[in-house]
C-alpha cells in the first residue's frame, strides 16, 4: 500500500519487536515489556498480535487469522484484510496450509507442526492482575517466583463452588518457571499449549507486553493433586461433522430452546466434512 | 438447517458505506469543509491534537469530519496516524516565558507586570442561548489595539514568587526524559512521564479525578497561579550549524498551580507546584492536568495517598482514552467461546445444586413429622 512500508511498521520498530521477541524465546513465559505503538485498529481488537504478526511476515509468507476459531467472525476478516492491504500477503484457511496463525481466544484442533508461529491476541497479559492490581507488585512476585496467591484463588473457588470456576485464561505455568496467562481460550485448549511444536507468541498492545512459549516446551494447568485439572467435555457431538472431540458453540436455533452444538474452528469442521472452502 | 455463520465480509462492506453516507448527511447542503472545521471549531480541534500527541490542525480536523464529530474516535485516528510518522528531530525544550500572549491570568495577584489578559473566553458569557446564531446573524469583529507591542515582558508568575524562595524551584537536571510513545510505562514513573501522560490523558477523565481533590480525596490546597495562552516557537539543533532554529510556532496553554506547602526539618516550607500543558486552547484540561500533577507528588512530598488520585499506577494506566475506549469497545466483539466455557461451568454447578437441595428435600421430608394442618 502506497505511503506505509512492508506489514505497516516501519523496520526500525520491527526490529525493536524482534528483540523484544528473542528475549522472550529465551525466558518462556516471561513478560517482555516493549514499545508497543497504536495500531489502526482499537486497543483490545488485536493490536499486541497485530504488531507481532506485522514484525514476523514475510513476503513469502501465508497468513491464516481466526478468531473465536473461525476464519469468518468479523474482527477476523478485518485483520486478514488488514494484512492483504499492507502486506500483500497470501491468506488461508487452512491451518495446514498456514506459516502465521493468528488467532485471538483459540488454538486450531488440527494439530500444528513444527516450522508454524501461532500469535496469540492477548487483552490482560498479567495473571496475578485480578489478585494483584499493582504492576509494581506483580512483576516483583514474578521475580521472586511468588505464586502461592494464585493457588489460594483456586483453592477458595473449591472451597465455593466445589470446582476451580476459572473456566478460560486458565493460568499455565511455563517450564516449571513463569506463571503465564495463556490470553482467554478456553482451558479446554490448555493441553495442547504443552510441548507444541510450533512457536507461540503473546501479545498485548495496550499493556505493551509480549511473551513466548518456544517449541516443544513443557506447560502445565496450575492444579492440586485432589482436584486435578480437567477440560470441557461435552455431552453432544458436532452436529455439521460429528466431531466427538472438538471444542463446540452453542447455537440457538429458535425461540422455543432449541440449540445445536457445532465445531468453533471452523477449518477443522469443514475439512471434517469434506467441504474446505 | 443452521449453517455456519458467513457473509462477515460483505457486512463489514456495507456497514462501512453506510457510514460514509450517513456522514455526508443531506446532499442538498454544501458538504463541511476541513478548513471550516479548522477555523470554527477551533476547541474541538485543539482538543484532538491534545490528545493524539500531534500538532497538526488541519489533519485533527480532518480526523474530526471524518468521526462525524466524534472527539475519542478523532483522537483516535490522529493518534494512528501520528505513530506512522518518522521523527526528525528532537526540539529544543519549549520555552513558555516567551510566549506570545493571547490570555493570561492570575488569581493569585491582582495586578502583575504584563498584566491581566482575558482574551477570547469563555469566562464570564452568561451561558444563555444565542438565537441570532440560529437566524445566522452577522458577527462583529474583535477590536484591536495599536499600542500594545509585543516585546512587552511577560514574566512568569511563579518567577516572581522564586526571587523569595516561596515556591519549589524546578531544576532541569539535564536527564534524557523517557519518552512514552517508545518506551513501554515502566512503574513506578518519574514526573516527566508522568506529565506526558496526563498531556495526552482524557480531559474529561482528568478533570474527574482534579474535581475529585479538591472535594477531599487528596485535598493540595490549589491556586491557578498562572493560565497563559499563546503562541510559542519551536527550535531544533541542526548539526553544523551553531545556533538553534526555529522551525514554526505552536499555540499550547499552560497552567501554573501553586498548592500548599511542603517542608521538613530540613527544608523551611515553601508552595509546592502542580503543572499542567496542552495543545492550542485547552484551558480546563490543563488546570486538571495541573490539580494531578500535584496529586501524584504525594508520595515524593511524603504526602498520606488517601485519594484515587494520588494513586499513580491507577491514574497513569487509565488516562488515555485509546487505551480505555478500545479495550471498552472490544466487548462488542464475539465472545462465544469464552461464553459457552461459563455457560458450561454455571450449568454444572447448577446441576449440582439442584442435586444437594434434592437430598436436602428428601432427608428434611424423612426427618421430620408432616405439619399438622390447621
Amino acid at each position: 500500500m502506497d505511503g506505509y512500508n512492508f506489514a505497516y511498521l516501519d523496520e526500525q520498530t520491527k526490529r525493536m519487536i524482534h528483540r523484544a521477541l528473542l528475549k522472550a524465546v529465551a525466558i518462556p513465559g516471561y513478560q517482555v515489556p516493549f514499545g508497543g505503538r497504536e495500531m489502526p485498529m482499537p486497543y483490545g481488537w488485536g493490536t499486541g498480535g497485530v504488531q507481532l504478526t506485522a514484525s514476523i511476515l514475510g513476503a513469502d509468507d501465508i497468513l491464516k487469522v481466526i478468531d473465536q476459531g473461525a476464519d469468518d467472525t468479523t474482527n477476523a476478516v478485518s485483520i486478514r484484510h488488514f494484512f492483504q492491504r499492507v502486506a500483500g500477503v497470501e491468506t488461508t484457511t487452512a491451518t495446514t496450509a498456514a506459516d502465521v496463525i493468528q488467532t485471538r481466544h483459540r488454538i486450531p484442533e488440527t494439530p500444528l507442526r513444527a516450522g508454524q508461529i501461532l500469535v496469540f491476541q492477548v487483552p490482560i497479559p498479567e495473571p496475578l492482575r485480578f489478585i494483584e492490581p499493582s504492576e509494581q507488585e506483580t512483576r516483583l512476585m514474578h521475580a521472586l517466583e511468588e505464586y502461592g496467591v494464585m493457588h489460594v484463588k483456586l483453592y477458595e473457588d473449591i472451597a465455593r463452588y466445589g470446582h476451580i470456576a476459572t473456566t478460560y485464561a486458565y493460568p499455565v505455568k511455563v517450564d516449571g518457571r513463569y506463571v503465564m496467562d495463556p490470553s482467554p481460550i478456553p482451558k479446554f485448549d490448555n493441553p495442547k499449549l504443552d510441548g507444541n511444536p510450533a512457536l507461540m507468541l503473546f501479545g498485548a498492545g495496550r499493556e505493551k507486553r509480549l511473551y513466548a512459549i518456544p517449541p516443544y516446551t513443557p506447560v502445565e494447568s496450575l492444579d492440586f493433586e485432589d482436584h486435578p485439572f480437567e477440560i470441557q467435555r461435552w455431552e453432544h457431538s458436532c452436529a455439521l461433522c460429528g466431531s466427538d472431540r472438538s471444542y463446540l458453540d452453542e447455537v440457538i436455533t429458535d425461540d422455543k430452546g432449541g440449540r445445536m452444538f457445532v465445531c468453533s474452528d471452523t477449518d477443522y469442521c469443514q475439512t471434517r466434512r469434506g467441504d474446505v472452502a | 438447517m443452521y449453517v455456519a455463520v458467513k457473509g462477515g465480509e460483505q457486512a463489514i462492506a456495507s456497514a462501512h458505506r453506510w457510514l460514509a453516507d450517513r456522514r455526508r448527511g443531506d446532499r442538498d447542503r454544501p458538504e463541511l469543509e476541513v478548513d471550516q472545521i479548522g477555523d470554527q471549531l477551533r476547541l474541538a480541534v485543539d482538543r484532538v491534537m491534545s490528545e493524539a500527541s500531534l500538532y497538526d490542525p488541519e489533519l485533527a480536523a480532518l480526523a474530526f469530519k471524518q468521526a462525524s464529530g466524534d472527539l475519542t474516535e478523532a483522537v483516535f485516528l490522529l493518534r494512528a496516524y501520528r505513530t506512522t510518522l518518522p521523527r526528525l528531530a528532537v526540539s529544543e525544550p519549549l520555552d513558555t516565558a516567551s510566549m506570545r500572549i493571547e490570555r493570561r491570568i492570575s488569581a493569585t495577584y491582582k495586578d502583575i507586570p504584563g498584566g491581566q489578559i482575558l482574551g477570547p473566553t469563555y469566562d464570564y458569557t452568561h451561558r444563555l442561548l444565542d438565537f441570532l446564531q440560529l437566524a445566522g446573524a452577522e458577527v462583529p469583529p474583535a477590536e484591536t489595539r495599536d499600542d500594545v507591542t509585543d516585546a512587552e515582558p511577560c514574566p512568569q508568575i511563579l518567577e516572581l514568587l522564586n526571587d523569595e524562595g516561596l515556591v519549589e524551584q524546578e531544576i532541569d537536571d539535564g536527564s534524557e526524559p523517557t519518552d512514552i510513545t517508545r518506551d513501554p510505562p515502566d512503574y513506578p514513573m518519574d514526573r516527566a512521564a508522568r506529565l506526558q501522560m496526563l498531556a495526552r490523558g482524557d480531559e474529561g477523565y482528568l478533570l474527574a479525578l482534579g474535581y475529585s481533590t479538591q472535594r477531599g480525596y487528596g485535598r493540595n490546597h490549589p491556586f491557578a497561579g498562572e493560565i497563559r495562552l499563546g503562541q510559542v516557537e519551536v527550535e531544533i539543533h541542526v548539526d553544523e550549524w551553531d545556533e538553534t532554529i526555529c522551525v514554526g510556532e505552536i499555540a499550547l496553554s499552560e497552567c501554573q498551580m501553586i498548592n500548599q506547602f511542603g517542608g521538613s526539618r530540613e527544608a523551611a516550607p515553601q508552595f509546592t507546584r502542580g503543572y499542567g500543558l496542552a495543545f492550542g486552547h485547552n484551558e480546563r484540561k490543563t488546570m486538571a492536568m495541573a490539580l494531578v500533577d500535584r496529586a501524584l507528588r504525594a508520595e515524593e512530598l511524603d504526602e498520606p495517598i488517601i485519594g484515587p488520585a494520588q494513586q499513580a499506577e491507577f491514574v497513569l494506566a487509565h488516562a488515555d482514552s485509546v487505551d480505555a475506549a478500545g479495550f471498552v469497545s472490544h466487548l462488542k466483539l464475539p465472545h462465544y467461546v469464552d461464553f459457552q466455557s461459563e455457560l458450561d461451568l454455571l450449568r454444572r454447578l447448577r446441576r449440582e445444586h439442584a442435586a444437594r437441595q434434592a437430598e436436602l428435600d428428601s432427608a428434611r421430608d424423612t426427618a421430620s413429622p408432616q405439619p399438622k394442618e390447621r
